[in-house]
């Protein structure tokens, strides 16, 4: 937490509140003329002058709002054969934040993480991590070691490997061919592995092959692998979809623990879950937010009741 | 003693076996008078060293099938390239005993009027030149092959139907007189391999030790590639290759890896082939060639590294024997035989007797963990990656 905070800390002097709330930085890069006008007409007479203020003050509020931000999307648009699955959605990570996303199915939820993971390019709009990464010009695996953590709507383990194996191929560290040749075992490997087994609750199966897990296990073994490279932000696809009651508690409680040190995006369906989690909640719907807030507010939306939840 | 610990029992015993018969086929055959219960005729020791050429290439193949799920259907093309890089050595041997005399030319150039040698041809007098080739033409072909093929993320059927056109293509321009390669033909009428006679008893048990020794090395390989963390990557290439993408690694690159490894491994596996068969021709470009290998790895069960071997060796003693009793009709065997694998027994022989021992351990230490004695873990069985 301590780094989070030191990064936010230059942003209060930038002129934002440390506490501004990621409407505010969102409304950023669409910021009012109108407002930059008033300005730049008193400090510069020649209109040419005051339009190119007016351009890099807006560009500055642009960048600024990248940079204060973990994850940052603007205007981003993907059609598939001409129906729009993400149509120019902007939303806002923080630091250290978890979001919850809801959205009724189609809404577009796991093409946005396909975008922001790198398997899906945007036609149109920006989509930055940590401020300065271009996310669209990367390929997954670049993006996964810049720290970022994707766990599938499908649970997907590598199967005929054991539940260590499966941390042990996952841990931060170099991605060469020939380093895995010659890659020896360490102890500092065994105890981030253990570490990790811990934190998911799968210690006493680190020897069970991952095909012998039960569905919720192969979910947790999935964020267990997610955690072990040691990701910035975790995108996670429906975790709890096919969970016994008990194990969506537990997931809850594994997230929010992961949440202590690191952002999170959670899609999910499951209403009960998403109060458990308590944290601020997204609605897309047909590609765009429809509603953005606390789970309280974005339930109580008449827009969203008309579209999710009064179904 | 690490090292022997790391490639596990398995590898040794199978490396143990193998360099057994590198000594004791060529010992039964020139130590043992011809009346010996144990003499082992002449004839046979080449038809045995073609068996482990054939098993090299079936390992070759279950490194990129069995461990990184590439069906490669053109394993049969490296096997040949390696063959031909060996049988122009061989020809430059013949030097003047040729038909027609020529010291420097092979019959073949002689016949069609050419007057020089291509440049393609030179430096193939000298051994290390040509056994250089062997492993540099399959492995460059492949590299450049896999390199796009890999980056443009063809998988699958795709992929297994363009290496099939990779063979059938050079199978093609093989065929062609002007290629230089002897067309039709091939290259054939060796006299000497490194200065001994190649129909010598002596040579030919020579090449078959060699073969053995091939084999093991390369069982030696495959066994501490699939045994590193690599080899768990390879793996999971295969059970889940988007995974292995979104947490960082490039599974291009383990195919790329794992597909030039493999076919070096056929280039020099072909090469060993040619001096004991004593001809190469285009016909080893056949796609139906590269298709039999597939069915020796299915048969003997892939991802299993002593599988493929078992199965190179099984399906080509029928093979023998089976031609010489009705010699039309091996394809048919040979479908039926895959079509009888791939339902009966999915996992091949030694995949079905693996799973069959994890599967009654599991029960037995299950077992012992009722009756109240310690066991470690629960239910450890593989599954196969078919299921
Ligand atoms: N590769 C693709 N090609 C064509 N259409 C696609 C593709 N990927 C997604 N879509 C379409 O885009 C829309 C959004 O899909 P997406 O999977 O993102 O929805 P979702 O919000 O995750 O839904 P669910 O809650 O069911 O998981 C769907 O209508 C889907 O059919
Ligand atoms: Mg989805």
């Amino acid at each position: 937490m301590v780094e989070h905070d030191d990064m936010r800390e230059p942003l209060g002097q930038d002129g934002i509140a440390p506490g501004a709330s990621p409407d505010d930085v969102a409304a950023g890069p669409s910021s009012d003329p109108a407002k930059a006008d008033t300005i730049s007409s008193v400090v510069s007479p020649h209109p040419y002058a005051a339009e190119m203020r007016r351009r890099r003050l807006a560009a500055e509020a642009q960048g600024r709002a990248r940079r204060e931000t973990l994850l940052y999307l603007d205007g981003v648009t993907k059609s598939f054969d001409g129906f729009k699955a993400i149509n120019n959605l902007s939303l806002v990570i923080e630091r250290g934040e978890m979001r919850a996303i809801i959205g009724p199915n189609g809404a577009g939820k796991t093409t946005m993480m396909d975008i922001i993971t790198g398997k899906t390019r945007p036609d149109r709009g920006a989509v930055y991590f940590n401020g300065a990464v271009d996310l669209t010009k990367h390929d997954e695996a670049a993006i996964a070691s810049m720290g970022i953590g994707r766990k599938f709507q499908k649970p997907t383990v590598f199967e005929s490997h054991t539940v260590e194996d499966n941390i042990r191929l996952s841990l931060a560290g170099p991605r060469s061919v020939v380093e895995a040749l010659v890659h020896r075992k360490s102890t500092a490997e065994r105890e981030r592995i253990a570490e990790i087994l811990a934190t998911i609750r799968l210690t006493d199966k680190r020897r069970t092959f991952a095909a012998n897990l039960s569905h919720g296990q192969k979910q947790w073994l999935e964020i267990g692998m997610l955690l072990a490279q040691d990701p910035e932000l975790l995108l996670v696809d429906e975790p709890v979809a096919g969970m016994t009651d008990a194990e969506t508690v537990e997931t809850a409680r594994l997230l929010r623990e992961i949440a202590a040190t690191r952002s999170v995006v959670v899609v999910e369906h499951d209403m009960s879950f998403v109060r458990e989690l308590s944290v601020k909640v997204t609605c897309l719907h047909e590609g765009s937010v429809l509603s953005e807030g606390t789970l309280e507010a974005v339930s109580n939306d008449p827009k969203v009741i008309e579209v999710y939840l009064g179904r | 003693m690490i090292i022997a610990r790391f490639l596990g029992p398995r590898v040794w015993i199978l490396v143990g076996l193998i360099l057994a018969a590198a000594v004791l086929v060529p010992l039964a055959n020139l130590a043992l008078p011809p009346g010996h219960p144990l003499h082992m005729p002449s004839y046979l020791v080449p038809l045995f060293g073609k068996y482990v050429t054939y098993a090299l290439l079936a390992l070759a193949l279950d490194l990129v099938w069995g461990y990184v799920g590439i069906l490669s259907l053109g394993h049969g093309a490296f096997f040949a390239l390696g063959g031909y890089a060996m049988g122009m050595y061989l020809m430059r041997q013949i030097g003047s005993r040729g038909v027609y005399g020529n010291p420097i030319l092979p019959d073949f150039m002689v016949f069609l009027n050419w007057k020089a040698l291509p440049w393609y041809w030179s430096g193939f007098d000298a051994f290390w030149f040509a056994a250089l080739m062997v492993m540099l033409v399959p492995g460059l072909l492949a590299f450049v092959f896999g390199f796009f093929a890999f980056r443009s993320r063809v998988t699958g059927v795709y992929l297994s139907i363009i290496t099939q056109a990779m063979t059938y293509a050079l199978l093609l321009a093989f065929f062609r007189n002007d290629m230089g390669f002897g067309g039709n033909n091939g290259l054939t009428d060796f006299k000497d391999i490194l200065g001994f006679p190649i129909q010598a008893a002596a040579t030919r048990a020579g090449l078959f030790s060699a073969s053995c020794i091939a084999l093991a090395i390369g069982v030696l390989l495959v066994g501490w590639i699939t045994r590193s963390k690599l080899g768990k990557l390879m793996i999971a290439v295969r059970d889940a290759e988007s995974r292995t993408r979104f947490i960082g690694w490039r599974p291009e690159d383990v195919k790329l890896f794992a597909f030039t490894v493999s076919a070096v491994m056929a280039g020099i596996a072909g090469a060993l082939y040619v001096p004991q068969v004593g001809i190469i021709n285009p016909s080893e470009f056949a796609p139906v060639n590269s298709i039999e290998v597939v069915v020796w790895a299915a048969v003997g069960g892939r991802g299993t590294l002593i599988g493929p071997i078992l199965g190179a060796l099984l399906v080509n003693y029928g093979k023998t024997v089976f031609t010489a009793i009705a010699p039309d009709s091996w394809l048919f065997v040979l479908g039926g035989l895959f079509v009888f694998v791939t339902l009966v027994l999915p996992r091949g022989i030694v995949g079905t007797i693996d799973h069959g021992w994890d599967a009654w351990r599991a029960r037995r230490r299950s077992a012992a963990k009722e009756k109240g004695e310690s066991g470690d873990g629960d239910g450890s069985i593989l599954p196969h990656p078919a299921e």
